[in-house]
């Protein structure tokens, strides 16, 4: 197929990670038992779409 | 639904926004592909497994899934546990070892047509005819319950949560096809996992760990009527009912809070409806069959049993978290529910005196109370206030009145958004949104997908416009998805007018699917079943299901859309059991009937015709993989674990 669904998918969710992010680091205030949830789930999904994305560039390569 | 309404911020509306330009840009990035009707119908069978596995995953999850599994872990427990590795996980396994070679290798197009290939034309038009019209209800029903959420939440208007949610899906299924539906069906499933396990994550923290769920849920158990989780106020379970799946059966009906015996759990759920569902059901076969070559046609449900078996943790588990919230001291946690409109108030403290000063019962109560407030109540709790009005002095106003409101029943369905309320963050909370309107609209592309395929190539093709060209039957691909989604908006219309409308169709469905396994069984592995037995036992086995729903009932329902309509020789204990006690009855009928209509009957197959459509008239491949990644071993090791969690959770 002409689309490796890994490329959108990785994209996506390093953009939204990047908003997570940029929240929870503007705004540690907003925490929800105490943690600033944004934050840490921001760059869990930062990392999750880079190696999505990473993945798909690899396979291309290769 | 009382779900606290939520405010979106600008980085919530982000997220979403993100979400829609990739769905559609996916459409729009496969479109150059869609050369052929058999790349937008099957996506030129052209799909990784690991692709097409989650999308069978996806498919079916739908925002029902979501919303009600939440509900049913908060009123049954860990026992819902069932629907999963009892009630799906075999049948996976079936599907993948015993039924995929023959669906994939026998060129079928689809479920229905591979009937017509091993039968005859008679039970391919019975079953793409039902199939299609309950592949539109059901994307009806996700649509409108889906659009009253948004309304609930957000405040969106219902009208326009309605269409513009069907019209993104229209965009890209119509751009990309089946394609294209698979792969936003990957993405959805990401962002599923994803946009609720922080939710999962701060509710086992807030709620103290599994531990402490358990010893909550141990107290709600013995007294479950305090939680309005019983009609009775004398009902009591073991204190493990909420939190093991098994020995709570054992104990009988009146032992587990579902009112399930064994019988009706084991061969009920997990035999009949279970594989009648996921190894005849083309909305998830559609999923392998377009898998790139048999060996990843095979292993697809493989790979979606894996996430299939864990997705409880997602799913149940808030419920149950809820609920221990809910009986936990200074945590302010509260089941959502109706409340009583103050207009309604005085005309139900009314009914409540009239009834209590006619002696009324506590059924003809909760119905007059239901009337006057426009909601409905808990039994236990009417009973209670039915004999405080009736001792002594009479309930002031104001008093009567929060008791009223105390026992309306609480509102399962909003159990998963209330947690997305009460511990996401504007941010997070356009992240769990988002993946609720992802399951919603996966579910909604499969039927529609499934829908569009059925209809051009069993129905359109078969019997109104056969010897077409390609192209031809592409464009009606096209014309079909749009008509497609006008018809599931009208379907969710159906169901929003009318308070039965859902009831009478999922009857249906209960109808039309009980049987279908027996026909597929007894097709595959029996080569002497002829068409006219698998017709005539597919009519028996939907008629013998029409006729035990007039003649049963379940406790605590009137005869009518419940059942017992003819007679009622039969009152089970729950509207569960009724339903797994029919699928029972209808699997049976259809089963004998085939077998004894196929005996009286000629053959007109013969052994080269059945050839890859039967079992035993199908030469053995020989394998060219390592013992150790054959779909038989990747079996039994996905079997065995599925055994290991319900000893875990026995």
């Amino acid at each position: 197929m002409g689309l490796d669904i890994r490329f959108p998918i990785g994209m996506m969710f390093t953009l939204i990670g990047l908003l997570l992010t940029a929240s929870g680091f503007f705004n540690p205030d907003k925490t929800s038992l105490g943690i600033n949830i944004n934050l840490i789930w921001g760059v869990a999904l930062l990392i999750f779409g880079i190696l999505m994305w990473g993945s798909a560039l690899r396979a291309k390569g290769k | 639904m009382n779900i606290p309404s939520v405010h979106l911020g600008v980085i919530d509306y982000s997220i979403l926004a993100l979400y829609v330009v990739f769905v559609i840009g996916i459409g729009f990035a496969l479109k150059r592909q869609m050369k052929t009707s058999s790349d937008f119908f099957l996506s030129g069978r052209n799909i990784p497994a690991w692709v097409t596995g989650l999308a069978f995953l996806s498919a079916n999850l739908g925002a029902l899934e979501l919303v009600g599994m939440a509900a049913s872990g908060a009123k049954y427990g860990i026992a819902t546990c069932h629907f999963y590795w009892v009630g799906a996980i075999p049948a996976m396994i079936f599907l993948a070892v015993f039924m995929m070679p023959f669906y994939y290798g026998s060129k079928a197009r689809s479920v229905p047509e591979y009937l017509k290939l091993r039968f005859d034309e008679r039970t391919r038009a019975f079953n793409s005819i039902s199939f299609a019209v309950m592949t539109i209800f059901a994307s009806g029903i996700s649509l409108n319950a889906l659009a009253k959420l948004l309304h609930n939440l957000l405040g969106w208007e219902y009208n326009i949560s309605l269409w513009v949610c069907s019209f993104i899906v229209l965009l890209y299924v119509l751009k990309g096809g089946l394609t294209s539906a698979i792969y936003t069906e990957v993405l959805q499933f990401f962002m599923i996992v994803l946009g609720f396990a922080p939710v999962i994550y701060l509710g086992l923290k807030d709620a103290g760990g599994w531990d402490a769920i358990k010893q909550k849920l141990a107290g709600v158990a013995v007294n479950p009527s305090a939680y309005n989780l019983a009609d009775s106020a004398s009902t009591s379970f073991h204190s493990d009912a909420w939190t093991s799946a098994w020995k709570p059966l054992l104990g009988g009906p009146s032992a587990n809070p579902m009112g399930i015996d064994l019988f009706a759990m084991v061969f009920g759920l997990g035999f009949v409806l279970s594989f009648g569902y996921w190894c005849t059901n083309f909305l998830v076969v559609q999923r392998a069959m377009a898998a790139k070559d048999m060996k990843a046609a095979r292993n697809t449900p493989l790979i979606a049993a894996v996430p299939k078996m864990l997705f409880p943790l997602l799913v149940i588990l808030p419920g149950m978290i809820a609920l221990a919230l809910s009986a936990t001291q200074g945590k302010g946690y509260q089941f959502p529910k109706a409340v009583i409109a103050e207009a309604k108030m005085p005309a139900a403290i009314t009914a409540v005196r009239q009834s209590a000063a006619s002696g009324a019962d506590v059924a003809t109560t909760a119905r007059a109370l239901s009337l006057a407030a426009g909601t409905s109540f808990n039994a236990a709790k009417v009973e209670e206030l039915l004999q405080a009005s009736k001792s002594g002095a009479p309930i002031p106003d104001a008093q009567a009145a929060i008791r009223i409101q105390d026992a309306v029943v609480n509102d399962y369905d909003g159990v998963i958004l209330s947690l997305v309320k009460r511990y996401c963050p504007t941010g997070l909370l356009g992240l769990a949104l988002t993946a609720l309107l992802a399951s919603f609209m996966s579910g909604m592309a499969g039927n529609v997908t499934a829908f569009n395929t059925v209809w051009t190539y069993d129905l359109y093709q078969a019997y109104i416009a056969p010897d077409k060209s390609d192209e031809h039957y592409s464009w009606m691909g096209r014309v079909v998805t749009v008509a497609g989604i006008i018809l599931s908006i009208g379907a969710a219309y159906f169901a929003s007018m009318w308070t039965n409308a859902m009831d009478i169709i999922q009857l249906v469905f209960a109808f039309v699917n009980a049987p279908l396994f027996a026909t597929f069984l007894l097709g595959m592995f029996w080569s002497r079943t002829t068409g006219t037995g698998a017709f005539v036992g597919l009519i028996s086995g939907t008629a013998a299901s029409a006729l035990f729903h007039a003649c049963t009932i379940s406790v605590g329902n009137l005869p009518g859309v419940k059942g017992g309509y003819i007679h009622t020789f039969w009152t089970l204990p729950s509207d569960m059991a009724q339903n797994f006690w029919l699928a029972s009855f209808a699997f049976t009928v259809c089963f004998l009937v085939t077998v004894i209509v196929s005996l009286a009957t000629p053959r007109t197959k013969s052994n080269e015709e059945l050839t890859g459509l039967v079992y035993s008239l199908t030469p053995k491949q020989s394998v060219d993989q390592a013992w150790y990644a054959r779909p038989g071993t990747i079996g039994v090791v996905l079997l065995a674990v599925c055994v290991i969690l319900n000893y875990i959770f026995w």
